[in-house]
């Protein structure tokens, strides 16, 4: 099972990426990223103007993209779905905008499977981001991998809910 | 039942050596804390026991070591007679706990002199229900050094069945009761010992979205436990190398996962490959002298050996997917190990040079941390059919029987005698977990006594 709560959010400003169609697993590579409005980063030149993050955080990198950050996975598997491929070309049109900023994908799974399969599923999953984004022209050179198995939940509970939202891969700016 | 000789030597035990901790190589505050209470209701108060007692349990009395002269000793503070009560406790809490005795202690039990260590006043055991009888000394030798002799007499034949002594150093008392329970067990059972021995485990604290796990140690008891780092860095999945001067495991110290391996006595620790890839799944050869891991290079993960020494390493899977784990059969000769090539993970038995491999588990559900039984005998694994529970089947995949039905028991872990098997139970929603051990034929389940919450559990082989 998805958790689509989110993804709904996504595919609704990414109208484009619904023309993928539901079944495609990977977005052809000549397709434009779908628009987005990404903030610049001009900073307030207002002396009592709001200071928002600034570039090379992960606030900055979150308020450009929302909910992309993260795609989610189903049970046992790391394929990238039309879903999540929309959420990395969202972020691949940010890491263009931002050629400066490296960052790490975490490869994360749900508390039902065994530890260290999970360390390697979750390898797997953040390895499967990472070639899509590259696949889409982001760097090598700027994305790093790390799984954290099933030692790092988001959601807490043990129902199919929470395993929804804990298999998945984030990806988190390296700050400097 | 085997025959075993009468023995007499004195075997003499090594001290433990002393044990240092690092995460990032800081050194570990003295927090060594010692949880098993040397009495008779220590363990059993804070256990859960599931397993029901067999009708012929036999009867065993254990009663006070007499000390030769009652004299002051670093094992106790209140001399060598109170030492001879707490290693007729050890001895009792050990052969309770896994359900072929029914022990009475010492504490309710009458106190023989010195003298009557090695010739039994009868008539006052006759009188009692118990089957059989243990008896020992204690001795505060001149050079500093204990010598705790252990006797077992069978009651009914007013007879000697067996003895030993053994020479400790002070602060190493336990040792002596675990080879003495080692030497009773083995003698009533016919089966190999696996008291005098110790477990590497994760230790956990804190909420389930942000747990502490540290690297820790105890003996097969409980007691001596300590925690061997900081917690700063999440380690996992410890193993004893056989000898037990190291420890292998998975720590994040550098921000991924990768193996270390810890000597023990140095504090040292060192990675297993000098590569930037993530390792996982340490495991020893049974003769120590090379260990396999796992690796994963761009997301596929796959199975290699290498010597304990360095050097080059084997890889001995090649397939796409998760090659994980590896345990090594008693004799060296075959490996099992799980992979999910066929789309799940399931277990598999190649040749330690990794050639014919082939999948042992159809049972339909998943075959998970597959351990090879010391006895060469019965693999142990983690299936997952709904609930993750702890089962065992014979190499070829066959007889497949579960032995535990917990809503997630994972990573089964061999008594050094292959008779009684460790693992870790999570607990739904909480994320509570916590060691358990359940024998072969599935009875005489029961919760670990930990000072925290625990997982991992990786039980080492007799002590040398």
């Amino acid at each position: 099972m998805k958790f689509s709560a989110r993804k709904a959010a996504i595919l609704g400003v990414l109208s484009s990426a619904m023309a993928l169609g539901a079944c495609a697993k990977k977005a052809p590579e000549e397709l434009p990223p779908p628009p987005v409005s990404i903030p610049t980063s001009t900073p307030s030149t207002g002396p009592t103007g709001p200071v928002g993050p600034t570039v090379g955080t992960q606030g900055h990198f979150e308020q450009a993209v929302g909910s992309s950050t993260t795609i989610f996975f189903d049970t046992d598997r790391f394929n990238i779905d039309s879903t999540d491929a929309a959420a990395l070309q969202t972020q691949a049109q940010y890491f263009a905008q931002f050629p400066q900023v490296n960052f790490t994908i975490e490869g994360h799974t749900d508390e039902r499977g065994t530890r260290e399969y999970n360390v390697a599923l979750g390898e797997r999953r953040a390895n499967s981001a990472k070639n899509y984004l590259v696949s889409i022209g982001v760097s090598p050179d700027r994305i790093r991998t790390v799984s954290y198995g099933k030692e790092r939940p988001v959601a807490l509970a043990s129902n199919a809910a929470a395993w929804a939202q804990n298999r998945r891969a984030a990806s988190v700016i390296i700050s400097r | 039942m085997r025959i075993l000789l009468t023995i007499s030597a004195l075997v003499a035990l090594g001290a433990a050596p002393a044990l240092h901790a690092q995460d990032e190589g800081s050194p570990l505050p003295d927090e060594a804390t010692s949880t098993a209470q040397a009495d008779d209701q220590s363990g059993v108060g804070t256990e859960t026991v599931v397993g029901s007692l067999e009708g012929d349990d036999l009867e065993i009395a254990i009663a006070a070591f007499a000390p030769e002269r009652d004299v002051a000793t670093p094992a106790n503070a209140d001399g060598t007679r109170a030492l001879g009560v707490e290693l007729a406790r050890v001895i009792t809490a050990n052969l309770r706990n896994n359900g072929l005795f029914r022990p009475t202690g010492p504490d309710t039990l009458p106190r023989p002199d010195f003298g009557e260590i090695r010739a039994p006043s009868w008539g006052v055991w006759t009188s009692r229900d118990s089957e059989m009888l243990v008896q020992g000394y204690v001795q505060a030798r001149s050079d500093g050094q204990l010598v705790v002799g252990c006797y077992l007499f069978d009651v009914a034949l007013k007879e000697e069945l067996i003895r030993e002594g053994y020479v400790v150093t002070p602060s190493d008392w336990r040792r002596a009761a675990h080879k003495c329970s080692d030497l009773i067990y083995a003698r009533l059972t016919g089966e190999s010992p696996f008291f005098d021995s110790r477990i590497a485990y994760i230790a956990e604290t804190g909420p389930k979205d942000n747990r502490v796990k540290r690297l820790a140690v105890m003996d097969s008891d409980g007691a001596n436990h300590r925690f061997l780092t900081l917690g700063s860095a999440t380690a996992l999945t410890p193993r004893y190398s056989p000898d037990y001067s190291k420890i292998m495991y998975l720590s994040y110290v550098d921000g991924n996962p990768r193996i270390y391996v810890y000597d023990i006595d140095s504090g040292k620790q060192t990675l297993v490959t000098e590569n930037t890839n993530p390792t996982l799944a340490p495991r020893w050869a049974p003769n120590g002298n090379s260990i396999l891991y796992s690796m994963a290079v761009a997301g596929n993960t796959d199975i290699y050996r290498v010597s304990v020494n360095g050097g080059r390493a084997t890889r001995l899977t090649d397939t796409p997917g998760i090659d994980i784990g590896g345990s090594y059969s008693p004799d060296g000769r075959q490996i099992v190990f799980e992979s999910d090539r066929s789309g799940t993970q399931q277990c598999y038995v190649m040749n330690a040079d990794g050639s014919n491999q082939r999948r042992i588990s159809f049972f339909g559900g998943r075959c998970a941390t597959p351990e090879w039984s010391p006895r060469g005998d019965q693999i142990a694994f983690t299936r997952i059919a709904g609930d993750f529970n702890i089962a065992v089947m014979t190499p070829s995949g066959g007889s497949i029987r579960v032995l535990t039905n917990g809503w997630q028991d994972e990573a089964p872990t061999w008594a050094p005698n292959g008779r009684i098997i460790q693992f870790f139970r999570t607990t739904r929603n909480s994320g509570r977990s916590s060691l358990w051990q359940v024998d072969l034929t599935g009875r005489n389940e029961r919760r670990l006594p930990t000072p925290v919450d625990a997982s991992d559990p990786a039980w080492g082989p007799i002590r040398p």
